[in-house]
């Protein structure tokens, strides 16, 4: 095809796998921050406090909005500014993390909020802890509800990580930016990249419909995807 | 050191300057990804095979790689085939392209979730199978799918800033040069960052809420 050179190919992939971990790395650590600090924001936003819940509100919407390229140079770049100096790794994972938590944090929201309110009145008749009500009755509920949004996102923290490359993270997209700047060859490894990403997210959201119906099964609900 | 309201004295009109590139971006951005959204949901819908292959495939590898990654496929990548295009035009469509992606899914959607009784009394009324779409499933389907496209759109303008990155002067950019230059990244970044989100927050949502008022408006009367 056109100019495509299969030695160079070979030569370059063991490289590309090689920054594809970090890559893996950087989207999983990205990830378990989001959905720590994601129900934090979640649980920030059903407290009694009005001027949390408004500030918190305020903050996610402003995250939400705005891009995370630009997030990714704020944190990067300010910390120095007054004293604090982030490695692109640190600096990487707060930025990403902080971001893909407010998204999170909606996914939470609307999971707890999917429950009827007739189960929380339940719980409260029969006097179960409030423990035992989020443990027992309304998590399990919410679970199914929550699925696609967590799946999708962590598709979506996977293909961000791309970004992190602006400030020098090793992974993947970094790796094909190098081999470009030394071989002036782009073909191949923006190719590559593009193949590798295909080749992750796709049996990886695959996965995560057989996951959901799993669970909806799991909890005796209607099975969304499976034809039988 | 300057103080923040000197910096914005300085510095603002650049950063306006890089606003309107960003502006310009995300109304093209737009119109590339309107039109492929409802070209890729007619076409996974399509009853023919080969035609509803194409819809699936395109939907499947735009959604399955990073924006940045054919961004940079489209303006290193396509001159080695003889499609060469500038920057600015690379940049709007790669957006436009990938976002498309997520909006076909969106009418789609839209176009589904229209009750089977509209279809059938459209049948029934004689309508052709384009005057049916036309006048009676899209607009309904329009209604139902505009509040997830605000949604889409504030995620195409926040993904307009990637062109920065294959050097488009837009806000992102500027930001970036000023940060440079200064070193006030505070000041720099967080400038752009709130014009962005004024962007979002005043231009786009109430664009759109007013949009789907409209709608709802015509359809009810007319």
């Amino acid at each position: 095809m056109f100019d495509w050179k299969w030695d160079f190919t070979i030569e370059i992939l063991p490289r590309l796998l090689d920054a594809t971990i970090n890559t893996l790395i950087a989207a999983g650590l990205g990830y378990l921050i989001a959905l720590i600090v994601g129900l934090i924001f979640a649980l920030a936003q059903r407290t009694p406090l009005r001027s949390v819940t408004f500030i918190v509100r305020e903050l996610v919407e402003f995250v939400r909005s705005t891009p995370l390229v630009l997030q990714i140079f704020f944190v990067f770049y300010v910390g120095p500014q007054i004293g604090i100096r982030l490695s692109p790794w640190t600096a990487g994972m707060i930025a990403i993390g902080l971001h893909y938590a407010s998204y999170l944090s909606e996914v939470y929201r609307a999971g707890l909020d999917s429950v009827p309110k007739g189960q929380w009145e339940a719980c409260s008749a029969l006097n179960l802890s409030v423990r035992r009500t989020y443990a027992k009755i309304i998590i399990p509920q919410a679970i199914p509800t929550v699925i696609p949004g967590f799946g999708n996102y962590l598709i979506g923290i996977f293909k961000d990580t791309p970004l992190l490359s602006v400030i020098g993270v090793m992974e993947l997209f970094h790796a094909a930016n190098s081999i470009g700047a030394e071989t002036y060859r782009f073909l191949e490894p923006y190719t590559l990249v593009g193949l590798i990403f295909l080749v992750i997210s796709l049996p990886t959201a695959m996965f995560i419909r057989r996951f959901e119906d799993w669970v909806r099964g799991a909890l005796g609900m209607k099975k969304l995807y499976a034809k039988d | 050191m300057l103080t923040y309201f000197e910096f914005i004295q300085e510095y603002l009109p650049a950063l306006l300057k890089g606003t309107v590139v960003t502006l310009e971006q995300t109304a093209l951005g737009i119109l590339v990804a309107v039109l492929v959204a409802v070209i890729m949901a007619f076409m996974k819908m399509a009853p023919f095979f080969a035609i509803r292959w194409f819809g699936i495939a395109y939907i499947e590898v735009f959604r399955g790689t990073s924006l940045l990654v054919q961004m940079y496929w489209i303006f290193f990548v396509l001159p080695l085939f003889g499609f060469t295009l500038d920057k600015f035009t690379a940049g709007f469509l790669a957006v436009g392209l990938n976002l498309g992606a997520y909006g076909a899914e969106l009418v789609r959607g839209g176009i589904q979730a229209v009750p089977r009784g509209q279809y059938e009394a459209a049948v029934a009324l004689g309508f052709s199978p384009f005057t049916r779409m036309r006048r009676i499933i899209f607009p309904q389907a329009l209604l139902k799918m505009l509040p997830p496209w605000g949604n889409l759109l504030i995620e195409l303008l926040k993904a307009t800033a990637l062109v920065a990155l294959i050097s488009v002067t837009d806000l992102m950019f500027m930001s970036k040069q000023i940060n440079s230059t200064t070193f006030m990244s505070a000041q720099a970044f967080g400038t752009a960052l709130i014009i962005y989100y004024i962007i979002a927050r005043l231009i786009v949502t109430p664009g759109m809420r007013g949009l789907e008022n409209r709608l709802s408006r015509k359809l009810s009367i007319g």
